[in-house]
């Protein structure tokens, strides 16, 4: 048995993320298998991410697994200040496989290093999401029919947004072109930028959500936090630009489809979920699919 | 001919190597990195010296120690104009330059405040994306420190 893990999604090759996805696809089909048979996973969120969690334990139920773990700091031994090493180690002798969540940055990769059971992320403070990110291509994926040539609209945070970064860099792989819709505060940083230089990949940067939205295949929609405004009043100018409304999207293409990792506040308006372009409550139910696969996939049980 | 032999006996050396061109403000980091602090044979430093290129220069004279390319190169972090010079019975033999290398491992603080090996005792890693201004890149968080927030151990 290959002990992989998933800590970053740079880490995995166009071939591995192709089966990934080819396995979440015969898991949507058939949700229900006993794959995880006597196995133990430990789900550990050292900060609490409720809906990350469920998704998890939701995978791990489908397929006939057990969980333990916590879910916040605060009813863990860490808040007596045990250290990351030692809480993984630990917990390696009672599971098979260890989801974690960590506010620290790098603290997975460092857990992979000193467990002796496979880890994957499940969020690393503002670093990589690479379940979020594998759920992502699995539903542009499904909607678009193919991952090479599209465009892609990111908009709100793009500054802190981690999705987005770890989207943007798989999404690399395959010749897309992208669109970058954010205020001037939240911008993609230029390490990002740099990124798609390097690749020779088309990006524009927009400070408005009109026009730009046309020629999208994917619309990326993220939340745009009070907390990394310094200036409260720039924050409430800006909340109420980047907010997606029904009218908007009678000028898109058909095949568009609307994403949004959630929760929501209120950057997509609720008329916007009975479109049918609007995809992301889908897109929260392949994050299941998503997980069984990468779990199945990483035990080596597919 | 008494004062020849003090100057000798201070500034030249019969085999060993010659580091020059260390940034003056440096000097005691690469004495850190080389673990100079640990050789037993004659060790001569100095300081302050005026330099065209660096502004104020530092220079170490090492009596009968040689480094493997792998070890020098670990001071290009902080000298990165350093140039060796490999002295073989008080002539030079060799002149080498340091190059920076593909990876650091220690030496350097990842610069990301909330990156685990600021919280737990870890031994820093690093891919080197750039060579002319220097930045590094961290192998646990993923973020660039670059030549100006960098930081030695």
């Amino acid at each position: 048995m290959e002990n992989k893990n998933l800590i970053s999604i740079t880490d995995y090759t166009k071939e591995e993320i192709f089966k990934i996805l080819d396995l979440a696809e015969d898991f949507e089909k058939n949700p229900n298998q006993n794959l995880l048979n006597n196995k133990v996973v430990a789900t550990l969120f050292f900060e609490p991410s409720t809906r990350t969690r469920l998704s998890f334990e939701s995978a791990i139920s489908r397929l006939g697994g057990k969980y333990i773990g916590f879910t916040d700091a605060s009813s863990s031994s860490v808040s007596k200040g045990e250290s990351v090493k030692d809480t993984i180690m630990t917990v390696a002798n009672y599971s098979d496989l260890i989801v974690m969540r960590h506010p620290i940055e790098g603290s997975a990769r460092w857990a992979s290093e000193v467990s002796r059971v496979p880890i994957v992320n499940a969020g690393d403070g503002a670093n990589q999401h690479p379940t979020q990110t594998m759920l992502d291509l699995y539903s542009i994926r499904k909607t678009q029919g193919t991952l090479d040539n599209l465009n892609i609209c990111f908009v709100g945070d793009l500054k802190y947004g981690r999705t987005v970064h770890s989207l943007l860099q798989a999404m690399a792989m395959f010749n897309t072109t992208y669109n970058f819709v954010s205020p001037k505060e939240l911008r993609i940083p230029d390490e990002y930028k740099l990124y798609l230089d390097k690749k020779g990949l088309e990006y524009q940067e927009h400070r408005e959500l009109d026009e730009v939205i046309k020629s999208a295949d994917i619309i990326y929609m993220t939340r745009i936090q009070r907390e990394r405004f310094s200036d409260p009043m720039e924050y409430e100018k800006t909340k109420n630009a980047y907010v997606l409304k029904n009218d908007m999207l009678e000028e898109t293409k058909e095949n568009m489809k609307v994403l949004h990792p959630l929760p929501r506040v209120n950057e997509i308006d609720t008329n916007v979920d009975e479109n049918t372009k609007a995809y992301y409550f889908t897109q929260a139910l392949n994050g299941v699919y998503t997980r069984q696969a990468i779990i199945t996939y990483i035990l080596g049980l597919k | 001919m008494e004062m020849n032999d003090k100057k000798l006996q201070v500034s030249a050396i019969k085999d060993g190597t010659v580091i020059d061109h260390i940034p003056a403000s440096n000097l005691f980091k690469v004495i850190n990195i080389l673990n100079l602090n640990k050789v037993e044979t004659q060790m001569t430093f100095g300081s302050n010296f005026g330099s065209k290129k660096l502004g104020s220069k530092a220079i170490i004279k090492l009596s009968d120690v040689f480094f493997a390319d792998n070890d020098i190169n670990k001071i290009a972090l902080v000298a990165p104009e350093a140039k060796l010079n490999i002295i073989r019975d008080y002539k030079v033999v060799e002149k080498k330059i340091v190059e920076v290398p593909e990876s650091i491992k220690g030496i350097a603080k990842c610069m990301n405040p909330k990156c685990i090996t600021n919280h737990e005792g870890i031994v820093t890693k690093f891919t080197v994306v750039s060579k002319k201004d220097v930045a590094i890149k961290c192998h646990y968080c993923e973020k660039i420190t670059d030549a100006e927030h960098m930081e030695i151990l």
